[in-house]
């Protein structure tokens, strides 16, 4: 019995001249929440399609939940997934969509109800899909991902179209999947939305690994900022000397002094711009975001 | 296999699909064999191509699917177009993937879209049938047409044969649609190269060189479901008509397993 929802090795895709995804390699865990992150084009849904059997790739080997992605009929009724967001057939009602899709997999049928339900759309099953919002269209194709009762969920931007609300409603039901023991591999161009949900990262940049491991080891290899603003704007530059001075690296931005330092030296900070008779009007430390960590890593910004 | 059938029925009996397919079928049904009996006098004919079909043939004991029979060929160009935008669609609209995810075997996801869209045809040439039969038998007696041996053992072999036929013909039709929706993967462009290349190309190059009516596609599908014609044999139509639908039903099938979806 395999712990790895997911494992890639050396997987490759390659478009005539163009290499969508380069020698990729990471594995993601049993039960947690990864989060698939990368700027458009950089290869997220094309690994997502190699990894539901819709392309084949170039080079590589890749298993799902134990099985070879060469043979997508061993592992595919225990996944859902909605790729390159929700598509479905215009004419038909939500509920009819869901249940072509229930008789296809031959999943009970009281599911779809139930579904439409959970996703929020209960009350719009019998309405037709064209006349949906981007956000009803998001929810569909969640609940038909969530048709198969999955071990593995495979999302590819679900939260796009939907408000604040639904972001956060999809947040928490990925969060109660997983804690039901769902592995939830879900990718977003969107990093803050990641970093709250995530147990889990593979950052993708230009068809390559840039990342991948928990989200905590990631964050734990960034240096946080001390952020530090004095009462008086001269006395900027006497604080960005006094960083310099003790060895670490200090620039202003936006009337701030921003210091690359351990987070206990906030304090002796303090103490020595006491001394420089500098009254500091704010001083506080701060850790990179996932996002300000993604452009460090890959030096995009 | 089954799951797929069910799942595509369920596609397929959408109101707007169903009744319209079903009604330009019984349109077309009824305005050719209604021809048939009403321009039975008429000079420029009442059959295919100014042809004339006389009251003695119709007195056969045929003579009941005289007017099925050459309705054949419409059914055919309506299965085309509807075999054709089903297959297409799951491109355009992008649920091709969610079709593969559930169903992995692409062989099974197009055998049964085949057999599901196979019995939708068989539906429409059933009521096309009987509407058929129907409305020649009360347009018989106004035209002076002998209905004695149409519902004799005869006339029910003919009945049944001529299904068969038109079965064969506009399956084989519906094919010819499906290879040009996975390979032209756009339902208007599949219906458009398909309706032009049977209605209008086939015909010019028929009305230039007519022994071509011997070699082309749509004339030997339509051939079968009028049992052969005078001058090409059913067995030659079957033939040459099979080979064309098996071609480009293997072509179709290899290209449709071995492609990525990447839409």
């Amino acid at each position: 019995m395999t712990n790895t929802a997911i494992s890639v090795s050396d997987l490759s895709k390659k478009y005539e001249d163009r290499l969508a995804v380069s020698h990729i390699n990471f594995e993601v865990p049993l039960g947690t929440v990864c989060g698939f992150v990368g700027p458009n084009g950089s290869g997220k849904t094309t690994t997502m399609r190699m990894l539901l059997g819709l392309i084949t790739p170039t080079t590589g080997q890749g298993h799902i939940l134990g099985e070879p992605i060469e043979h997508p009929e061993k592992y595919l009724s225990r996944v859902g997934a909605m790729i390159e967001g929700p598509a479905f057939y215009p004419a038909l009602s939500g509920y009819e969509n869901l249940m072509v899709l229930a008789k296809l997999g031959g999943f009970p049928i009281e599911r779809v109800q139930q579904l439409l339900d959970k996703v929020g759309l209960g009350d719009r099953g019998k309405s037709k899909f064209k006349s949906y919002s981007l956000g009803m269209k998001q929810r569909l194709g969640i609940a038909a991902a969530l048709l198969p009762e999955p071990k593995l969920l495979m999302l590819d931007e679900p939260t796009n179209g939907l408000d604040p609300e639904g972001i956060q409603e999809v947040r928490a039901l990925l969060r109660d999947l997983a804690n039901e023991g769902t592995t939830v591999f879900v990718s977003s161009h969107l990093l803050s939305e990641l970093e709250i949900i995530s147990d889990y990262i593979v950052m993708l940049r230009k068809g390559e690994i840039v990342f991948a491991g928990p989200i905590g080891e990631l964050m734990a290899q960034q240096q946080p900022t001390i952020i530090a603003k004095s009462l008086k704007k001269s006395d900027l530059k006497r604080i960005v000397k006094i960083a310099k001075e003790a060895g670490h690296h200090a620039v202003i931005r936006d009337d701030s002094v921003h210091v690359l330092a351990d987070m206990k030296w906030a304090a002796v900070l303090n103490e020595a711009a006491f001394d420089a008779g500098i009254t500091l009007a704010q001083l506080a430390p701060q850790l990179p975001n996932l996002e300000e960590t993604f452009f460090e890593m890959t030096g995009d910004k | 296999m089954f799951n797929v059938v069910k799942a595509e029925i369920r596609k397929l009996r959408r109101p707007t699909l169903f009744f319209g397919t079903m009604g330009a079928a019984l349109f077309f049904t009824g305005l050719i064999t209604s021809f048939i009996y009403l321009m039975i006098d008429s000079p420029q004919g009442n059959g295919d191509r100014g042809s004339t079909i006389s009251r003695q043939v119709l007195g056969l004991a045929s003579g009941s699917v005289n007017g099925f029979s050459s309705v054949g060929g419409f059914l055919g160009i309506i299965a085309l177009c509807v075999f054709a935008a089903q297959t297409a669609q799951e491109y355009t609209y992008g649920t091709l993937r969610n079709l593969l995810i559930r169903q992995p075997s692409r062989m099974k996801i197009l055998v049964g879209k085949l057999i599901s869209m196979a019995l939708f045809a068989l539906v429409m040439i059933t009521i096309a049938a009987v509407v058929s039969i129907a409305i020649s038998y009360i347009l018989a007696p106004g035209a002076k047409v002998n209905t004695d041996l149409w519902f004799t053992s005869d006339g029910l072999d003919a009945i049944f044969t001529t299904i068969v036929n038109v079965t064969i013909s506009v399956v084989a039709f519906g094919i010819v649609g499906m290879v040009l929706g996975l390979l032209l993967r756009s339902p208007i462009s599949a219906i458009s190269f398909g309706v032009l290349w049977l209605l209008i190309v086939e015909n010019l190059l028929i009305a230039v060189k007519n022994s071509l009516q011997n070699w082309l596609p749509g004339a030997q599908l339509s051939a079968i479901a009028s049992g052969g014609l005078v001058d090409l044999t059913y067995k030659h139509a079957l033939t040459v008509g099979g080979l064309y639908v098996a071609v480009g039903a293997i072509v179709a099938s290899i290209l449709f397993v071995r492609r990525d979806v990447a839409n």
